[in-house]
């Protein structure tokens, strides 16, 4: 079966993106009907069809790229499918309206590589996106998988594997950016007790909300993290792994398990990896969903089976990890981008980048921003850059207003930092930080004070409760937070949050409630100016807060261009609304409930918010 | 299955990398095009792409790109194919069968020498207005 697939020649392949998002928009459909049609035509000997990994560009779902070519098609549905095989596999004539139109060109772009979301980005972490088929070890290996794997084995020692990494300047891809090299040099000197285990973990716990790069590298290129893990395990002398994931990711577990089963068959994973007299295996451990087993501490708590709760450090893993031993902990992208420092040099790396924070970073980019999707940049790359020149600018031509990175733990960065160059130094000085990368763009609808409170939602739930400045103090936070977008906050709350935020920094006991707070604190840096606005004129200026608006009809509006349409009215839950049709309808201010259901329906404007 | 050893695992590298060759987009020794209009295909374009198809799997050649294109405007003397070698201006040939396609492959894609029985012309129409 193997044999064949290997010697089998295709003139065309038809890679469709089986990521997460895409299959969510029906890619499996288009692959079946793909696959049926190229079977009606005769075409099942020349075109091959291959699932691949997620594209990046998940805006534009379902995808499908052709090679030899790059010619990407997007957003296709099945009853394109028929029309696409007769006209472009079989006669050889790429089908325009398929394709890409850049918004500001409309003009149809054939070739990925074009097209502007793409021109910028540098693969390293996603050097085999969309280029493989994730169940195939054989596509892995022929794109170099494995490679650098078998020289670290047979040609480094691991003092010389882990001067690599150092020399490259790779810092953890989970969010804190401490030095690999110093981390794995940690471990490697560590003293296991009761003779010689060390682990090798690997973090696939994202938790952030809309954060999905850890979950893309799974999915679409499991064996590059499996190769990470083995090369890591001999740089720190462990016999032993671990890929701890989220069971919600059930796309990214099954790629994985079958990675790892295909490597075991190959003898690229447990005794004597081939024939180096190297052991090293891998486990895959799947988590329920808690937020706080990110954390490395409660993470290994959880894979020991006990509660995902932290714990104070020191000990650090470097000493004392999973059952005692010393293990090294590092997330999904720090693993996948190993390999490729070992293959190509750590000169080639830490050629990329800024003085301070080497190679790529992986952002998923989501909220008010055109080109939804997965990017891979060089650090040092600018906001504006990502925003405009490969998220495609905001939605509706609307005004960008800031930028919320490392999800609920970092913090918002307002338009005038724009050309804030990328690393982990200028956002932690910007009052953020790096995060595992999700980038959450707001548009200038957004009211910060309902994002801070949002976010703080978030962490409140998913504290675990250990410590008390976490557990109550997010608290405490959350009820003035929304006091104040209920228009019942006070002068004096603004102080208060800076004392609490301030409080919960410096004495929770983990990165969740260490951080928590940041999104508070940079929305008060930044954007004060509108907590003033509700707590003393008590108005929200992006309307958002609701309690805090006031609504009324223009009556000239409402008779000239709706005729009174009377659409408002019958929508209202409170009878608050006066008027009959073709007459000028009005609010009855003390009956209004403030839901805002008259200025959602009213297709003339002339529903007012004020 | 028996565990691999490097050499094996380079063996299955070099395969899979020759099945996955066009997705690389790299440099092509050659460039094969097979006019596939509704009229190509009626005079057996199809049997045409099949024999290069075969020729180029069972000389396991990784760089030589087999294309399809709609009609070329003669539809009287398909099947036709254009062969373009790289930075070298394309020919075209006429008329063809299974095995004048051999015989192309051998001399003119492989060898260089352009089999001049059977070739239309050299160069591509001009599509400047």
């Amino acid at each position: 079966m193997i044999e064949q697939a290997r010697t089998k020649t295709y003139r065309l392949h038809l890679m469709v993106c089986a990521g997460t998002g895409c299959v969510s928009n029906h890619s499996f459909e288009i692959k079946t009907a793909l696959e049926a049609e190229i079977l009606r035509r005769g075409l099942e000997n020349e075109v091959s069809v291959v699932p691949t990994g997620c594209n990046g560009f998940c805006e534009r779902g379902p995808i499908l790229v052709v090679q030899p070519g790059n010619i990407f098609y997007q957003q296709l549905a099945v009853k394109d499918v028929p029309h696409l095989v007769e006209e472009h596999f079989l006669k050889g004539r790429p089908v325009f309206k398929l394709m890409y139109s850049p918004p500001e060109t409309k003009t149809p772009v054939p070739v990925l590589g074009d097209i502007p979301f793409f021109k910028k980005q540098v693969l390293i972490a996603l050097r085999n996106r969309g280029l493989i088929d994730p169940e195939k070890i054989d596509e892995a290996i022929a794109r170099d998988g494995y490679r650098a794997m078998i020289k670290a084995l047979t040609e480094m020692t691991p003092e010389k594997i882990i001067a690599e990494i150092t020399l490259s300047g790779l810092r953890g891809r989970g969010g804190a950016g401490f030095p690999t090299g110093l981390k794995w040099q940690l471990v490697r000197n560590a003293l296991s007790p009761n003779g010689g285990q060390k682990y090798i973990v690997c973090n696939g716990d994202e938790g952030d909300p809309g954060a999905f790069m850890d979950r893309s590298i799974l999915e679409a290129d499991p064996h590059a993290i499996i190769e990470g893990m083995v090369i890591g395990a001999k740089a720190v002398g462990a016999t032993a792994g671990f890929v701890y994931v989220r069971n919600e990711y059930p796309l990214a577990v099954e790629r994985l398990g079958t990675a790892l089963r295909q490597a075991r068959e190959y003898g690229l994973l447990g005794r004597d990896i081939l024939g180096t007299g190297f052991d090293f295996d891998i486990q895959v451990k799947r988590g329920a969903g808690a937020f706080v087993c990110g954390e490395e501490t409660a993470l290994l708590g959880s894979i020991e089976g006990r509660l995902g709760e932290p714990r104070p450090r020191p000990p650090y893993p470097a000493q004392s990890g999973l059952w005692g031993k010393p293990t090294c902990i590092n997330n999904v992208e720090t693993w996948a981008n190993v390999p490729a420092i070992i293959s190509r040099g750590a000169k080639w790396y830490a050629g990329i980048g800024t003085p301070t924070s080497k190679g790529t970073k992986v952002f998923s980019l989501v909220g008010k921003i055109n080109n939804t999707g997965l990017v891979e940049v060089p650090m040092g790359i600018s906001l504006r850059e990502i925003i405009y020149d490969i998220g495609g600018g905001i939605p509706g031509g609307k005004a960008f207003k800031a930028v919320q990175t490392g999800g609920p733990s970092g913090g918002c960065i307002p338009k005038e930092k724009i050309d804030l160059p990328i690393d982990y130094e200028s956002l932690s000085a910007a009052g953020s930080m790096m995060g595992s990368g999700g980038m959450v763009i707001m548009d200038e609808d957004t009211c910060m004070v309902d994002i801070a409170r949002y976010f703080l939602t978030f962490t409140h739930e998913e504290s675990c409760g250990k410590c008390t400045p976490c557990r109550e103090g997010t608290k405490a936070m959350l009820d003035i937070l929304t006091r104040i977008t209920e228009g019942k906050g006070i002068p004096e709350d603004i102080v208060l949050l800076e004392q609490l935020a301030q409080a919960i920094k410096d004495s929770a006991l983990c990165g969740l409630g260490k951080t928590a707070p940041n999104p508070v604190l940079t929305t008060l840096r930044y954007f004060r100016d509108e907590y003033e606005a509700h707590i003393r004129q008590k108005k929200c200026p992006a309307h958002v807060c609701r309690q805090l608006n006031t609504y009324t009809i223009d009556p000239r509006l409402c008779l000239d261009k709706g005729r009174g349409c009377d659409v408002c009215r019958r929508n209202c839950a409170s009878e608050a609304i006066t008027g009959r049709k073709n007459e000028a309808h009005a609010i009855i201010p003390s009956q209004c409930i403030k839901c805002g259901i008259c200025f959602d329906v009213c297709a003339f404007g002339a529903v007012k918010v004020d | 299955m028996p565990k691999l050893t490097i050499q094996d695992l380079e063996k299955i590298r070099e395969q899979a990398r020759f099945a996955m060759a066009v997705r690389e987009g790299g440099e092509f020794r050659a460039k094969v095009n097979v006019h596939m209009g509704t009229c190509g295909i009626a005079a057996g374009a199809r049997t045409i792409m099949t024999a290069l198809m075969k020729e180029v799997e069972t000389r396991s050649l990784h760089d030589v790109l087999l294309t399809s294109s709609g009609c070329a405007g003669l539809c009287s003397q398909e099947p036709m194919i254009t062969v373009e070698l790289a930075g070298r201006p394309p020919v075209k040939y006429a008329n063809l069968t299974e095995m004048k396609i051999r015989e192309i492959f051998d001399k003119h894609i492989l060898g260089g020498a352009i089999v001049k029985d059977w070739a239309l012309g050299i160069g591509s129409e001009n599509t400047e207005p």
